[in-house]
């Protein structure tokens, strides 16, 4: 009998999602049971836990959906390592149940909020979202989450609070990569007021129907379409409303190169490399680069927020 | 070391340094190379141009550490290999990642140090490979040695291309920035040595 450890799975051995629930049903269906199932498992699936309820939205239709691996296995996540195979292959002590979000700083409700409770702030949409990395490649996900405006909402914001600040687990125990100081743990990232009231600002729990992986942020995560993809905090334990505009982690370890708002803009070029385009995830060897959009292609919608500012000097 | 001997080492290195190619080809073929398959073929070859590189500036310290003159005769081949996974990496950037966009690789080439310092360290190795042949060496006499010093500003170059590339974790570029730190510091040690004597 051979049993695999996870570090002994390469990425191409791990069965996409879309293949693994045919058979999955196809074994249900052969009424072979358990075994198969098991031995389903052995071959380095992670055990899925499907999403009830939740409803599909216009978002992103017209989109060629990222595969479930490329999305679960090239991830920047530097709690895990800062290799894009490393998250994939590091989660395995990290625990998402129990969790909380403690709510904090200038609100009238500050309280702390279980995961269940804040699944259930909104009823579940999928939004399949453009997902555009700073390093200059993409992907297109199916998030499933709720608006952060249902929690903004219900933490009650005092006249003071002008920005949103969002900190992610540090757990040097269970995430090796805190236990070097790459980064400034933990993890922080900020949006304006405004900015996390904007419709398309969500706090995504799942992927492709299913309960969010360790590796892309669970149990909750804040996903921002029109930013560089590293705005959006993974594992997220404490919402804070504060009244000055945040150091993000980013920002702090190289302040020329990331700027608060960094939203997508392809004329503004990151220090080291251009942003003008882009590679989309799941293209082979000779598939090009496409044009970065403006505000990732969501300016109808967001370009608003931003009227009148000079988007040179706040990237 | 006997001369058969040494030429069975060269064909055996021969075909190692090859094996990083053979296995772009197979990891291609079958479909492994992941997610970002250009990034991996970027990333791939410029590793082994900068390993061949340090291996073939490793030959003179080691030959003086250990009295293994004997390395010598690796040392055209490991630099030309050096020169040929450069070409390859250029090759990846301006074809894959690229698609001979002449106007936005120059712009990048200008604009981004990193680039531009990978650049510059591949032109500055082609005249160490155009002038690698023995003629080469018998008709420029002295004169090779000095330009051959070349090498140097290559491997600085090419290590800071590595090194500001990197967006935050710069433990693998430091690695080659150390080896290569100690490789001069070997040689300076020698010839400072030398210079006494």
């Amino acid at each position: 009998m051979l049993i695999g450890r996870p570090s002994d799975i390469t990425a191409s051995e791990i069965t996409p999602a879309t293949v693994f629930r045919k058979r999955r049903a196809l074994i249900k269906a052969a009424g072979l049971g358990t075994m198969m199932a098991w031995s389903g498992l052995s071959l380095g699936e992670e055990p899925k836990t499907k999403i009830q309820d939740y409803s599909k939205s216009s978002y992103g239709q017209e989109e060629k959906l990222t595969s479930y691996r490329d999305i679960t296995t090239y991830n920047n996540f530097y709690e895990f390592g800062t290799g894009k195979e490393q998250p994939a292959e590091n989660v395995g002590q990290f625990k998402t149940t129990p969790w909380t979000v403690s709510i904090e700083g200038e609100v009238l409700k500050p309280r702390k909020l279980g995961i269940e409770e804040l699944m259930k702030l909104a009823p579940l949409e999928e939004r399949i979202y453009r997902m555009r990395c700073v390093e200059g490649w993409s992907m297109v996900i199916p998030w499933v989450g709720i608006p952060l405006s249902s929690l903004v909402k219900l933490a009650q914001p005092t006249g003071n609070a002008k920005f949103v600040e969002l900190i992610s687990a540090a757990d040097p125990a269970t995430m090796p990569g805190v236990r070097a100081p790459i980064l400034d743990w933990p993890y922080v990232e900020a949006l304006r007021l405004d900015e996390a009231m904007h419709s398309l600002t969500i706090l995504a729990v799942g992927l492709y129907g299913e309960i969010l992986p360790a590796q892309n942020g669970a149990p909750v995560r804040l996903v921002v379409p029109w930013k560089y993809g590293f705005k959006g905090g993974k594992s997220i334990v404490r919402i804070r409303f504060v009244e000055k505009m945040p150091q993000t982690t980013w920002m702090r370890a190289a302040p020329r190169e990331y700027g608060f708002y960094a939203n997508v803009n392809p004329t503004v070029d990151h220090p080291r490399w251009s942003q003008a385009s882009e590679r989309r995830i799941g293209g082979n060897v000779f598939s090009r680069r496409t044009p970065t959009l403006m505000f990732n292609g969501y300016a109808d919608q967001v370009a608003q927020l931003y009227a009148g500012m000079d988007l040179r000097k706040h990237f | 070391m006997a001369p058969t001997s040494i030429a069975w080492i060269k064909r055996g290195i021969f075909l190692l340094a090859l094996g990083p190619l053979i296995r772009l080809f197979w990891l291609g073929f079958t479909d492994q190379l992941g997610a970002n398959p250009v990034e991996f073929i970027e990333h791939s070859t410029g590793t082994w141009a900068l390993v061949a590189l340090l291996l073939s500036l490793a030959v003179t310290p080691l030959r003086l550490l250990f009295n293994m003159g004997w390395l010598v005769s690796l040392r055209r081949m490991l630099g030309l290999f050096m020169f040929f996974y450069a070409c390859l990496h250029f090759l990846a950037y301006l074809w894959l990642d690229h698609w001979f966009d002449w106007a936005g690789i120059g712009a990048d080439i200008i604009k981004h140090p990193y680039v531009l310092v990978g650049f510059l360290a591949l032109i500055l190795s082609i005249p160490l490979a155009v002038t690698s042949t023995d003629a080469m060496i018998r008709k420029l006499k002295r004169r090779w040695k000095t330009l051959h010093l070349l090498a140097y500003p290559v491997a600085i170059l090419g290590v800071l291309h590595y090194l500001w590339l990197v967006k935050k974790d710069i433990s693998q570029p430091l690695i080659y920035a150390l080896i290569l730190f100690i490789l001069l510091l070997i040689r300076l040690y020698y010839r400072l040595k030398l210079r006494r004597v």
